[in-house]
């Protein structure tokens, strides 16, 4: 009744509801990459839409390359990107420690620039096309839409991926001293644990988690060096809304705001691109720390 | 003041004393290259059309009417300000005689905008919107390599006359994509035709499932895609994924580079018909430019380079001929006498800057048929001049 008010019939809405949900999924595992990274090491990663990008060439290299499959390229890019992102955590980022979060903001920012140009340079802006893995070509037909069988893995994947970091962070014991370092670094040393290496273990995982989604995106979308910046900036808003560094936060926020989005794509899509940012401006009025996020 | 004019006078008596470049301003040619260099269109436009344009100079040797060429670029990001901004710094501070390429329309308009203002050449590639020679043309802007209202004769007309009589647009929300809709709307409702309607998306857009979606809702028969580069792409890979083409709609990819189709691969964009200004393997003199391009490029040219190397061969000569720079001797020139180059045979640049030349009507070969790479496209049909760009009776430029 009300959709029908509202112009469209119900399954046109479903479907949209669902494709909202599947991007939304991306925009999950994106910021909750992001939110471990500000949560445990406080640095704002600009380098996120880069390092997610690699995960998407690294799919691509390893099957061009190596004739690695899609599922090997699932385990081994978030692997490589994650140590690729180590050795910047090592070997940069520690240098910034104790400063002021813009310097962090500038490094990775800076590095997504050179990420990009590099590859620009490398292989073009238009990308390189890469096959959805055989097992989830075609699709089914719901009545309401068609949906791809690769579409629905993403969303299964995706949610494995958010309640597999959840349960490390909130349910073992390495996640216990990855909390505890954020409170108080110094004591947790005290207490004979090697701090430096969790961080750089945190950052790893959280870069891991980027080139996971890039891989995830890899088959949808072209692989190209500008697909991290085109979207980087949405789950930036994402992570705002939900609350800087929380987990549970970044999560329900994601899958939120691609349904916002899906909506808007239905009603006004033109604006669809700026929906997100809306939010985030009312968000920020009424609850500056974010949805989840918790005062000091 | 008096100071200043014999201080002119005499430079110039030098520099005529040194060659016989009385009429060259300042003693040197000079191209103004705005381009996409790292964004979206950088593939079909960016660093090949800077080569493109060095390749024209080469081949000219470097000097015209005995003063030296000089190309200066910078990567406009595809946005007007900064367009702007250069030419205008360009034109007031370092004495460019021409501006040449310039993807993405809103560019071309605001570098237009400042060409009257500065009264200097513009010899435009890269952006496709007709306004450019309509309402919004300029005495001394070339729309050189396509546009349009091409695209909408070749493809949008090639589409209906095979029965898809109704369209759905995916449309990129900017003056580009509404001006492409806008075109191919008046072929199609000329041939008989009808638009259900049309979706505005972003710019650049990176998830086209949704609009598929809606595209597919609206049960007709051709989904038009007036958008361009990875838009375009994503909007193809969307549609095949999410089973548009297989349950009976058609793809109409209204503007598509070769570039695009090396991107998407041939598996994924087999039997796409579209218009090109353009191709490598036509003739042995497209083969010849195109393979040295290759060489020093890594890829075969897309359409807009090719016309950059055209545009900027054209425009040399035609200072060699009259030994002069002043922007009305050099357009009218131009306007004289045809472009006959392995780009444009017989080409004619209109009184409204229209370049009409003859236009292909390709079709995406199959991996099978596909002898190599970059043997893409058959030519199913040349398009002649005319009929791809309307009449001149038919511009609505006002200083036609």
């Amino acid at each position: 009744m009300l959709t029908d008010l509202l112009g469209f019939p119900p399954q046109v809405l479903f479907g949209q509801l669902l494709l909202g949900l599947i991007n939304g999924a991306f925009y999950a595992v994106l910021s909750l990459g992001l939110a471990v990274i500000f949560g445990l090491l406080n640095i704002v990663n600009f380098a996120h839409g880069a390092l997610y990008m690699l995960g998407a060439f690294s799919a691509w290299g390893l099957a061009t390359f190596l004739g690695l499959n899609y599922w090997a390229a699932l385990i081994v890019a978030p692997v490589l990107v994650g140590g690729f992102g180590m050795l910047i955590e090592r070997f940069l980022l520690r240098r910034l420690a104790g400063v002021d979060h813009l310097y962090g903001l500038l490094l990775t920012f800076g590095l997504a620039l050179v990420i990009e140009g590099v590859f620009i340079k490398l292989f073009g802006a238009s990308g390189q096309p890469y096959p959805t893995p055989k097992a989830l070509t075609g699709g089914i037909n719901l009545g309401f839409m068609f949906l791809p069988w690769y579409r629905g893995w993403v969303v299964v994947a995706s949610l494995i991926a958010c309640g597999v970091t959840w349960y490390i962070f909130e349910r073992t014991k390495i996640g216990a001293y990855l909390r505890a370092g954020t409170e108080n670094p110094k004591l947790l040393q005290a207490f004979g644990v090697n701090v430096p290496l969790l961080t750089t273990l945190a950052y790893g995982y959280g870069v891991g988690l980027a080139a996971f989604a890039g891989v995830l995106a890899a088959p949808i979308t072209q692989v190209s060096p500008l697909m991290g910046s085109n979207l980087i900036i949405v789950v930036f808003a994402v992570v705002v809304i939900g609350g800087m560094g929380s987990i549970m936060g970044a999560v329900v926020t994601g899958l939120g705001m691609g349904l916002i989005e899906g909506l808007t794509k239905v009603y006004w899509p033109e604006a669809s691109a700026t929906v997100i940012f809306f939010v985030m401006a009312i968000v920020l009025v009424l609850r500056p720390a974010g949805l989840f996020g918790r005062t000091a | 003041m008096k100071t200043l004019k014999t201080l002119a006078l005499g430079a110039s008596t030098l520099a005529m004393a040194a060659s016989a470049s009385a009429e060259i301003s300042d003693g040197v040619v000079k191209i103004g290259l705005l381009t996409d260099m790292s964004g979206t269109y950088s593939d079909l436009a960016g660093p090949g059309a800077v080569e493109a344009a060095k390749m024209a100079i080469e081949d000219i040797g470097g000097t015209v009417a005995g003063v030296p060429v000089e190309l200066v670029t910078a990567d406009h990001q595809n946005k007007a300000d900064i367009a702007a901004n250069k030419a205008r710094e360009w034109g007031e501070n370092e004495q460019v005689d021409a501006f040449a390429e310039l993807v993405t329309t809103s560019t071309a308009m605001a570098v237009f905008e400042i060409a009257k203002q500065q009264n200097k050449v513009v010899l435009v590639s890269g952006a496709a919107s007709s306004p450019l020679t309509n309402d919004a043309c300029i005495p001394s802007g070339i729309h050189y390599t396509y546009s349009t209202t091409a695209l909408a004769n070749g493809t949008g007309k090639a589409v209906v006359a095979e029965g898809g009589d109704t369209w759905y647009f995916l449309t990129a929300d900017y003056a580009f994509g509404q001006a492409l809709e806008a075109d191919v709307t008046k072929v199609v409702e000329a041939a008989g035709g009808k638009v259900l309607g049309s979706i505005r998306h972003p710019f650049p857009a990176s998830d086209f499932s949704s609009f598929v979606l809606q595209a597919q809702g609206s049960g007709a028969k051709v989904i038009g895609l007036a958008n361009a580069g990875a838009d375009t792409t994503n909007a193809i890979k969307a549609a095949n994924e999410f089973g548009l083409v297989a349950a009976g709609q058609s793809l109409a990819a209204l503007l598509m580079f070769i570039t695009d189709v090396h991107a998407l691969g041939l598996e994924t964009a087999q039997g796409i018909q579209l218009t090109t200004g353009f191709y490598w393997d036509m003739d042995d003199e497209t083969r010849a430019w195109s393979e040295k391009f290759m060489e020093r490029t890594g890829s075969m040219p897309s359409m807009v380079q090719a016309g950059v190397y055209s545009s900027v061969s054209f425009y040399l000569k035609a200072i060699e001929a009259t030994g002069s720079d002043d922007t009305d001797t050099v357009m009218e020139w131009m306007r004289d006498r045809p472009i006959d180059d392995f780009f444009a045979k017989g080409g004619v640049i209109r009184s409204d800057g229209r370049m009409v030349h003859d236009m292909y009507l390709a079709r995406v070969k199959s991996p099978a048929e596909s002898k190599g790479p970059w043997d893409y496209y058959d030519i199913v049909r040349t398009i002649p001049g005319e009929e791809a760009y309307g009449t001149l009776e038919e511009s609505t430029c006002p200083t036609k």
